[in-house]
């Protein structure tokens, strides 16, 4: 758009001697006044922490990367709640080696490139211990390499292969959240055994829909099943009509991992286009997270199945711990918050929270941490941890934890839903989830 | 009053520098990561205030030329083992090469045209980096720190992420950006620019190829973009889409509306001003976008022309 700049003088006079106060002018030095009030204490502010940080409470920072703003809002919403909880409880219990644990929250609005100033902020100005709590890859990987610069311990709760893969750094941890690859790996067999050999893949065209492809179909090359069909969907659809109509004749399942917005569109147009007579539904239930699963338009699922990393309906996974952790958090016996049923969790990922928090105070209390300085013993003993009993600790299971790959394997759930209800149907083992490292993180230097 | 209007914004814009280069010394480990991250955005937006501020084409795809430096520079070090040095004078010819395309395009049109034709080659592009996710990494984006070989100065080593290393590049890149664009716009060659931001009929009846001119002013502000972009992938050690969506399109223009729209320094300010309004608030609320925008409301009303272009309205007409 072509703009003139605007060169006529206002027809005011402007050149009056006397002083005058005007409510513009007011208004004008107030702002000024409190933007700079604002600015000093913001400046003068990391010298006050600092010196509180040496006195005698001297708490473990931790500073946690929240997605309060932007596509993980609902997400970085309970991620934020389970992490209080978390903490909470800790304090209660003593702290994490006897020193209390101070949460710091800053919003990194699901973005990459405030995640990366997220992380810089909590290391420098903050003077946290570690940086955790990323959900959405992207940020992860924005994210990371400056944790990695700044040498800070960065542990991250996203399911994302990208730890493991071996694309990030030694600084850089997911030890309480099993990662997306893992998670096909584990169910695969218990799809292509029971709802049929013939899969089409409907999958979010992007990274995140990419490892459910890649890894999908390595696996039905291992347990005799075949990929008959792969269809991406652009993040921007609103209309998926068109996709259905090349979901091949023969196909016997249709593996489904949709996110974002457009989901319950997805899960109405699929069941106006099927009608009665469709192929088995298998779900990431992530396309569901935050979402009450008896919502109207969803009863298409009805008899369709999901994967849960933790079972969101309490019965499905009854034991002291989930009880705890369920109680401890606030969220009651169908997933929604105690305070409001018509909240619905995220509550095949928040666990990665809670648990993540209890990882730390292991290794902290393991290496006998105290300060920065004590970064390379913390690390080393984190990457010497093989396992996570189950407990309080570990609600959602217990795992085995790769020190090379900094990325942890857990049992997962298949879940069917029943009259507006998910019931599990299965549960896998830690074994079947597990995949060869194809990283060394400890060969890196420190 | 040229050569006047010359040495004070020579004074004034060499002090702003001087006070930028000696701020390293004093400023807190965040802030210094901080100003050396604004230094580099506010580049951009010199680069957009190039078409915007001075030659009076709104686009809304500038982020396209912003990312094409960071990917051309971030997938050279990649795929053909560049060495940094390399990968920014290839991203500093491929973001020439787009923003040459991109012109012999969209200036076929004017005013709203323009504007949408900038919004749909933005949004092609973005979406282009997504669909061969299998060669530029996608959605996820990619960490260069690892393939960036150390600098020698002197004979000694440096890395890029090195917090010296990084604020200097940005101050440099600044100051080259505010000398380029002084330099042009004190010329005969800046009053075309600015004669067809003002009236581009008259400028057209006076005998000047007005087309051309605008071609030059989008390459030059393209090619801008594009280093800038290139400088952040390699100071900042991460080439993503988020570099290519349509708000870091819309980002450079509240920048520069905020600082003074044809203002030297106004991008650098208004960068400045966002970028720390932001920080501070979203440590406050959680409502800060609400917050932020309340504020730019406040100063659209109070500095309609922008911050330095009301100083320059009312107090210093010789601004640059």
């Amino acid at each position: 758009m072509e703009i003139a700049m605007e060169n006529k003088e206002e027809g005011k006079d402007t050149n009056n001697s006397e002083i005058s106060i005007t409510r513009r002018s007011v208004l004008g030095a107030g702002a000024v006044i409190a933007g700079a009030g604002v600015l000093g204490s913001k400046l003068i502010d990391p010298i006050a922490k600092t010196a509180h940080a040496a006195g005698s409470d001297n708490p473990i920072k931790i500073g946690f990367q929240a997605h309060r703003t932007g596509i993980g809002t609902v997400y970085g919403k309970w991620y934020e709640r389970t992490t209080n909880a978390a903490a909470k409880y800790i304090n209660k219990i003593g702290g994490i080696a006897g020193r209390p644990v101070e949460i710091i929250t800053e919003d990194d609005g699901t973005d990459p490139k405030r995640g990366a100033d997220v992380v810089e902020k909590m290391a420098t100005q903050h003077k946290v211990d570690f940086v955790y709590g990323t959900l959405f890859s992207h940020v992860v990987m924005g994210s990371a390499p400056r944790a990695g610069e700044l040498k800070i311990p960065y542990f991250v709760v996203s399911e994302g292969y990208h730890v493991a893969s071996g694309k990030l750094n030694r600084y850089v941890f997911q030890p309480c959240i099993t990662d997306v690859r893992s998670q096909i790996t584990a169910v695969s067999n218990w799809i292509f055994g029971n709802l049929g050999k013939n899969v089409t893949i409907i999958y979010p065209d992007y990274a995140f829909g990419y490892d459910h492809r890649d890894y999908a179909s390595a696996a039905a090359e291992k347990s005799g099943g075949k990929i008959v069909a792969k269809i991406p969907i652009p993040m921007t659809e609103k209309s998926f009509t068109r996709y259905f109509a090349k979901i091949p004749k023969n196909t016997d399942v249709i593996y489904h991992v949709m996110v974002g917005p457009g989901v319950l569109t997805f899960v109405r147009e699929m069941g106006e286009f099927f009608g009665s007579n469709h192929p088995q539904l298998f779900g990431f239930i992530d396309s569901l997270e935050g979402v009450n699963i008896s919502s109207p338009g969803l009863g298409f699922l009805d008899g369709s199945y999901f994967w849960e990393a933790m079972p969101r309906y309490a019965d499905g996974y009854d034991t002291g711990g989930a009880r705890f952790y369920r109680n401890a958090v606030g969220v009651n016996a169908s997933g929604a918050s105690k305070s409001d049923a018509k909240d619905v969790s995220t509550y095949s990922h928040m666990f990665g929270c809670w648990e993540t928090l209890f990882a730390i105070k292991e290794a902290v209390e393991k290496s006998g941490y105290r300060s920065k300085k004590d970064y390379g013993d913390l690390i080393e003993t984190f990457e010497g941890i093989n396992f996570f009993n189950e407990g309080i600790a570990h609600p959602q299971g217990p795992k085995i934890f790769s020190g090379k790959t900094h990325q942890c394997f857990g049992q997962q759930f298949i879940s069917k839903v029943q009259n507006g209800k998910l019931n599990v149907v299965h549960k896998t083992t830690i074994a079947d989830g597990i995949y060869e490292p194809e990283t060394d993180y400890t060969k890196q230097s420190l | 009053m040229r050569k006047k209007s010359l040495f004070y914004s020579l004074m004034l814009h060499g002090g702003i520098l001087i006070i930028l280069f000696l701020l390293q010394f004093i400023l807190p480990a965040y802030h210094h990561s901080s100003v050396s991250k604004i230094m580099i955005l506010a580049s951009y937006a010199i680069g957009y205030n190039f078409l915007l501020g001075y030659t009076g084409l709104m686009s809304l795809g500038h982020a396209m030329f912003f990312s094409a430096g960071m990917y051309s520079m971030g997938l050279g070090i990649y795929y053909l083992d560049l060495s940094p040095m390399n990968g920014l004078i290839f991203s500093f010819l491929f973001s020439i090469l787009v923003s040459m395309i991109f012109g012999s395009f969209a200036l076929r049109t004017s005013g709203v045209s323009f504007l949408i034709v900038t919004l749909m080659f933005g949004q092609t592009f973005y979406l282009s980096i997504l669909y061969f996710s299998e060669f530029t990494f996608g959605h996820d984006g990619f960490s260069l720190g690892k393939y960036l070989e150390p600098l020698f100065i002197f004979g000694k080593e440096y890395l890029f992420s090195d917090p010296g290393i990084r604020y200097n590049f940005a101050l440099l890149l600044l100051l080259i950006y505010v000398l380029i664009t002084t330099f042009i716009m004190l010329s005969p060659l800046g009053r075309i620019l600015i004669a067809i931001r003002e009236n581009e009929s008259r400028t057209q009846l006076l005998g000047y190829n007005v087309f051309y001119y605008k071609f030059f002013a989008l390459v030059v502000s393209g090619t801008f973009s594009g280093v800038a972009g290139a400088m952040h992938g390699l100071l900042f050690s991460y080439i993503g889409t988020t570099f290519a969506e349509i708000h870091h399109s819309i980002s450079p223009l509240l920048w520069t509306l905020l600082g003074g729209v044809g203002t030297l320094m106004g991008p650098l300010l208004g960068t400045g001003i966002m970028y720390y309004l932001i920080d501070f608030i979203s440590e406050i609320t959680k409502n800060y976008l609400l917050i932020v925008g309340l504020v730019l409301i406040l100063m659209i009303i109070w500095f309609p022309m922008g911050i330095m272009g009301t100083v320059r309205k009312k107090w210093f007409k010789w601004l640059p």
